[in-house]
């Protein structure tokens, strides 16, 4: 998520958020995350900090001292964020006939609740095509599962918690995001369970390039949009992010970040915006009365900007060859509508298409000048609102190459906004 | 058309008869009309009577005549669309020019209108691309209307505060909010490039805006966003985090995600949240690709215009705090006084070129032009629609170009004002009541000095009309014509004399005040010469500060009486002292009024300067203003102290006194804007002190201008309410000889 400036009618600029450019330096190791079976090497997930933390130094753990450090089952790890919580659950699967005898009534319970079923309560899901099976964390073998629901629903999650006697397992419950800190209070209230809080962006990182790194078989975690120019032409292709620095990594939540990463424990971040996926959500419901996210993509699908924009030939006939602006350029994001004709013209399918249109172009122009200003040429985005959103990502692959020429690549992950909370996961097994 | 024009036209429209050179800016809701006039003025002139042929009848020096002059004048009119019509018609009707045959246009409705424009005016269209209008309109404002850019403050004790000319006023970036954005950097004269843009922008708000709230105008919905609160609406840091984002810095009041909550199909928003999340946002994302354009190209001047901007003080707002957000307060978002003009400006520019607009100065008629925000913007806006309102910019040609006095110490902070009454309220107060108060006398001067014209009565009271409503807006709207100045109203009020022919009501006074001084100077120069060199040098400075005549019995002890010393400001010593050593090389004197003090102040001590072997410049105003002693009439003086006085004659002969014109018609001095001939003859001569004399050149302005060499402010306060201010009383004097420090001194003169 990002934030973008507020403004209040009596107050003056109190804080700002841009950190300043200088990126810190890093004079540890980088962090290398190793996943052989057998192999309990941790990995010294530097903690990424911003400006203004220190970095802190991490130490690297003994293979030997794994066992004795490795904290008790259930290994979770939570993003509570504006609008989604994230949640990613390691279920073990090499678990002794001994351990099994051990293991406890509720945290069994737990086990087979989350991983017999895909989708918990009215919103709850689980997204089983990105469950990464037959991982080793911390020494011990078995899937990651990576479930979501709506951050308003997050009291049924804590009844849920408090009717499974979640606290007894007396795990540490490591979480980040906003919600982290907001809900910190009712965690220990409605389900006596005590946050382990960390910070999103520090999370972010750990967790993109831990999964970059672990995902080697099924479809490629890193992809690019080849000929993203050519509507006909244009192929999503497996990306290779070997030397992925420095990175420009924007996450599209509720809102945008943009940090610049030249190594994993060295980032800052350039900017944010406000007008991300909270907004393309909200604003759709007011133009078109829906209500939830997959809804008002169905609708952006099968409608045209076109009638709602004004385009740069709707202006000057063609193209505005002094500036070099093509006909088909957007001049004017829902310029159309300032005729009351128009307006009524419009379906709510072309409403819905022009939202994701013009918050996507957005993004990508922010992107685009803070690429230029921090020299940056390759791109990632990731988030939940590129979720099942292939217009979005081709929209902006296509806007990072045209306006570029070709300068900037934007790449995508399979597993979008699931990052921070696999960050929060790492952080209970190899605290930094 | 039902629309009727509630103003009378012909005060629109002014100068139609001599008008040429037609320009049009269409936009969406404004037409902005500019032509180019010829302007008869009367003008007085002062000739010298030939005494060799007896011609000279009575003991006047010189005569006085009325002539007609012809100045340049450029009109800019802007009005509502629905009354385009209406003006074409009336423009046809009393156009006179049979040479205009094509008129410039520009705009988005320029395609729009060009057949009823051509079929109105019988002219032919020629359209001319929109941003380089815009960009040579904003160049020509930002270099001839001094206080044109301003930074906007909500809660300031003056909102506007106007930014003074830079002598420079490349680069600069220009961020155009009209239906999208654009971003054009601008370099030199000639050398634009639109680097960016945005399609949120103008149009978004409106377009956007009207699908939310059903409200139809850009201005309402401005207005419904000034009245809502976006947190019901935006996704708060605090929504989120509950709190503030510590380790970012990033407060909690900041917004998250825009619209973040309304995504939900169950709850109701007030249309005045959502217009003013929607400002929030479209303001906040402008103000961020500005901010990172302005990085990239390394700019930190950024102007904003457009219809987004255009007189809303909210958006100016929004859009300030953006850029100071975005920022940490290194770029201010900059405003135009002209922003609306700057198309019609441009495209008439581009049909002017043979005309070369831009060799010369322009100034801007108070007297003529309606000033920032002629119309309220709290007016409502269904009201603001059917007011009919024209806003009118003029502006005069100056003679010449002008320019930056070269000895200032630092041309791009220099101030010429003393005191800013856009935001010394107890001191605007004071001046506005002051100025009314003397509005009487002003008018009775006038009409006196025109005896021979029975209309000047009926002009005079015009006159006072105009120049009273001026002084009522300008307590209303402070910041109508950029800072408001002592010197500003004193200019003010002689805009509006010439507007209604009265071109130089002093100027039977001034005469008669020259003769009188004159018959006295030879005994006051005796008696000067009798003086010791030590009480003579005491005794210049107190002539230079009388102006009245002393009785010659008694002058002596006049001159040469301490009493009252120290002067409120006393640097007496230290000057004298100064004289003690080397002559200066050149002294530029900026002289104040006719009569006793031009004859029997300077002419005594210019006559010392050249004994000691100092060249001097005189440098008198170029025009009429008050009593000041105008270029063309101490040339006769000077000739005719000549006659009398071999210093002076020599003096002449040998180029060693030189008069020079300020390129002023004010009371007051404005060092940045002098004649391009004054500045050479400065940098000629290597000019090293520099003498400004009078309450309007050393008080009102440049009480602290700083100079590169010596320089000499010399003033006698004559208003109680100032003298009470400045902690002294009524005819205190100001005696200020000021040195640069010494790594300046070396600098000076080298060309800057």
């Amino acid at each position: 998520m990002a934030f973008n400036g507020h403004q209040c009618d009596d107050e003056s600029i109190d804080e700002d958020e841009t950190p300043t450019k200088q990126p810190r330096s890093n004079k540890e190791m980088p962090g290398c995350f190793i996943n052989e079976p057998k192999n309990e090497a941790a990995a010294s997930a530097g903690r990424a900090t911003s400006d203004r933390r220190t970095s802190n130094s991490t130490a690297r753990q003994r293979s030997d001292s794994v066992k004795k450090t490795r904290p008790p089952f259930p290994w979770f790890g939570m993003d509570i964020g504006g609008t989604l919580v994230k949640l990613v659950y390691f279920e073990p699967k090499d678990i002794t006939a001994e351990e099994e005898q051990e293991e406890v009534e509720n945290l069994k319970s737990i086990r087979r609740y989350l991983t017999s079923n895909t989708a918990y309560g009215k919103t709850g899901i689980r997204d089983v095509h990105l469950e990464l099976q037959d991982l080793t964390l911390c020494g011990r073998t078995g899937n990651l599962h990576f479930i979501r629901f709506p951050t308003h629903d997050l009291p049924a999650f804590l009844q849920m918690g408090r009717n499974k006697h979640f606290s007894s397992l007396h795990t540490t419950l490591c979480a980040t995001g906003g919600g982290a800190y907001k809900f910190e209070a009712d965690f220990r209230t409605m389900a006596d369970l005590q946050l382990h809080k960390l910070d999103e962006l520090d999370c972010l990182i750990r967790g993109v390039l831990y999964i970059d790194s672990v995902v080697s078989s099924g479809p490629s975690e890193c992809y690019y949009f080849e000929n993203p120019t050519d509507p006909d032409r244009c192929i999503q292709r497996p990306y290779t992010l070997e030397n992925p620095y420095p990175l420009l990594l924007v996450n599209i939540g509720s809102g945008v970040s943009i940090l610049a990463v030249y190594s994993e424990s060295n980032y800052k971040r350039v900017t944010g915006t406000s007008l991300g996926g909270g907004t393309f959500l909200g604003l759709c419901c007011l133009l078109t009365g829906c209500s939830t996210f997959e809804e008002a993509l169905e609708m952006a699908s099968q409608g045209e900007s076109t009638r709602v924009d004004k385009l740069v030939r709707d202006i000057y006939g063609g193209d505005y060859e002094r500036f070099g602006l093509p006909g088909w350029a957007v001049a004017s994001s829902f310029g159309n509508m300032m005729s009351k004709d128009k307006r009524e013209s419009v379906s709510k399918e072309d409403l819905a298409r022009a939202t994701l249109v013009t918050i996507t172009n957005n993004i990508g122009s922010i992107t685009r000048m803070c690429a230029l200003n921090e020299n940056i040429e390759r791109v990632v985005f990731v988030g939940n609102f590129l979720r099942v959103n292939t217009l979005s990502m081709k929209l902006l692959a296509y806007a990072m190459d045209y306006w570029s020429k070709g300068q900037l690549k934007a790449l995508f992950l399979q597993h979008e906004g699931y990052f921070g909370a696999v960050g929060a996961l790492l952080e209970l097994l190899h605290p930094s | 058309m039902d629309k009727s024009i509630t103003l009378p036209p012909d005060e629109i429209f002014r100068n139609l008869e001599n008008a040429k050179r037609f320009a049009i800016d269409i936009g969406g809701s404004l037409t902005k009309l500019a032509y180019y006039s010829t302007v008869q003025h009367k003008v007085a002139k002062v000739r010298s009577f030939d005494h060799t042929t007896k011609e000279a009848t009575g003991d006047n020096l010189y005569e006085i005549s009325v002539q007609e002059e012809v100045t340049a004048r450029l009109h800019f009119i802007k009005f509502e669309n629905a009354y385009i019509e209406t003006c074409l018609d009336f423009v046809k009707d009393h156009l006179v020019n049979t040479e205009t045959k094509v008129i410039k246009a520009t705009g988005g409705g320029a395609h729009k209108f060009k057949e009823l424009i051509e079929r109105k005016l019988g002219l032919k269209v020629d359209k001319e691309d929109e941003m380089t209008c815009l960009i040579k309109g904003c160049n020509f404002v930002l270099r001839n209307i001094p206080h044109e850019a301003f930074v906007y403050a909500k809660h300031a004790d003056s909102e506007f505060r106007f930014q003074t000319t830079q002598p420079d006023i490349f680069p600069y970036l220009l961020v155009n909010i009209g239906s999208g954005v654009s971003i054009v950097k601008v370099e030199s004269e000639d050398k634009f490039e639109r680097i960016g843009g945005s399609s949120i922008g103008g149009g978004t708000f409106w377009g956007l805006g009207a699908l939310l709230t059903k409200t139809k105008r850009f201005d309402e919905l401005l207005q419904l966003a000034s009245k809502g609160q976006h947190t019901s609406v935006d996704m708060l840091v605090k929504d989120i985090y509950g709190g503030s984002y510590g380790s970012l810095g990033l407060t909690g009041d900041l917004i998250a995600s825009s619209f973040g909550k309304s995504a939900t199909a169950d709850k109701e928003f007030s249309k005045e949240d959502m217009a003013k999340s929607l400002l929030h946002m479209i303001s906040n994302d402008i103000g961020q690709l500005a901010c990172l354009y302005a990085k990239l190209h390394n700019l930190s001047r950024v102007y904003f215009g457009g219809f987004f901007i255009r007189g809303h003080p909210v958006t100016m707002h929004t859009i300030t705090y953006s850029i100071n957000f975005f920022t940490k307060g290194e770029v201010q978002a900059l405003f135009l006084r002209h922003e609306g003009y700057l198309g019609a400006i441009g495209a008439f520019l581009k049909g002017a070129e043979e005309d070369n607009p831009n060799q010369y100065s322009w100034g801007e008629n108070y007297a003529g032009s309606s000033g920032l925000m002629s119309v309220s913007p709290d007016m409502n806006p269904m009201q603001r629609a059917r007011s009919g309102t024209f806003d009118m910019l003029e502006m005069d040609r100056l003679e010449g170009k002008l320019v930056n006095l070269p000895l200032l110490q630092d041309a791009s902070s220099y101030i010429p004002d003393t005191v800013d009454l856009t935001e010394d309220a107890h001191a605007r107060e004071y001046w506005l009541y002051c100025f009314e108060e003397a509005l009487d006398g002003v008018v009775k001067r006038a009409v006196a000095s025109q005896p021979d014209m029975p209309e000047a009565a009926e002009r005079a009271e015009k006159f006072r009309q105009k120049y009273r409503h001026k002084l009522q807006t300008l307590r209303h709207q402070p910041f109508a014509y950029g800072s408001l100045t002592v010197r500003s109203l004193l200019d003010t009020r002689e805009h509006c004399l010439n507007e209604f022919n009265f071109p130089d009501p002093y100027s039977k006074i001034k005469q008669r005040e020259n003769d009188m001084a004159l018959k006295y100077y030879q005994k006051a120069v005796k008696c000067l010469d009798e003086l010791s060199w030590e009480e003579r040098q005491y005794a210049l400075v107190r002539v230079e500060l009388m102006d009245v005549i002393c009785p010659v019995s008694s002058l002596v002890d006049c001159l040469l009486c301490s009493a009252g010393r120290p002067w409120l400001v006393d640097s007496y010593d230290q000057w004298f002292e100064r004289l003690k050593g080397p002559p200066h090389k050149c002294a530029m004197f900026f002289v104040d009024n006719s009569g006793v003090d031009i004859i029997l102040g300077v002419m005594p001590f210019v006559r010392e300067l050249l004994s000691r072997g100092t060249e001097v410049v005189l440098a008198s105003n170029s025009g009429p203003a008050l009593n000041d002693v105008t270029n063309g009439e101490l040339q006769i003086l000077t000739e005719s102290i000549a006659a009398m006085d071999p210093v002076i004659q020599a003096g002449l002969r040998e180029d060693r006194l030189t008069l020079v014109q300020s390129g002023s018609s004010s009371p007051c001095l404005d060092l940045s804007r002098l004649d391009k001939v004054l500045a050479m003859v400065v940098r000629e001569r290597k000019t090293d002190l520099v003498i400004i004399e009078g309450m309007g050149r050393a008080i009102h302005t440049n009480y602290y201008a700083m100079l590169r060499c010596e320089s000499l402010k010399m003033a006698v306060i004559k208003n109680s309410w100032l003298a009470d201010r400045l902690g002294g009383k009524l005819f205190s004097v100001v005696f200020k000889y000021e040195v640069p420090a010494p790594s300046q001194h070396s600098a000076a003169l080298t060309p800057s």
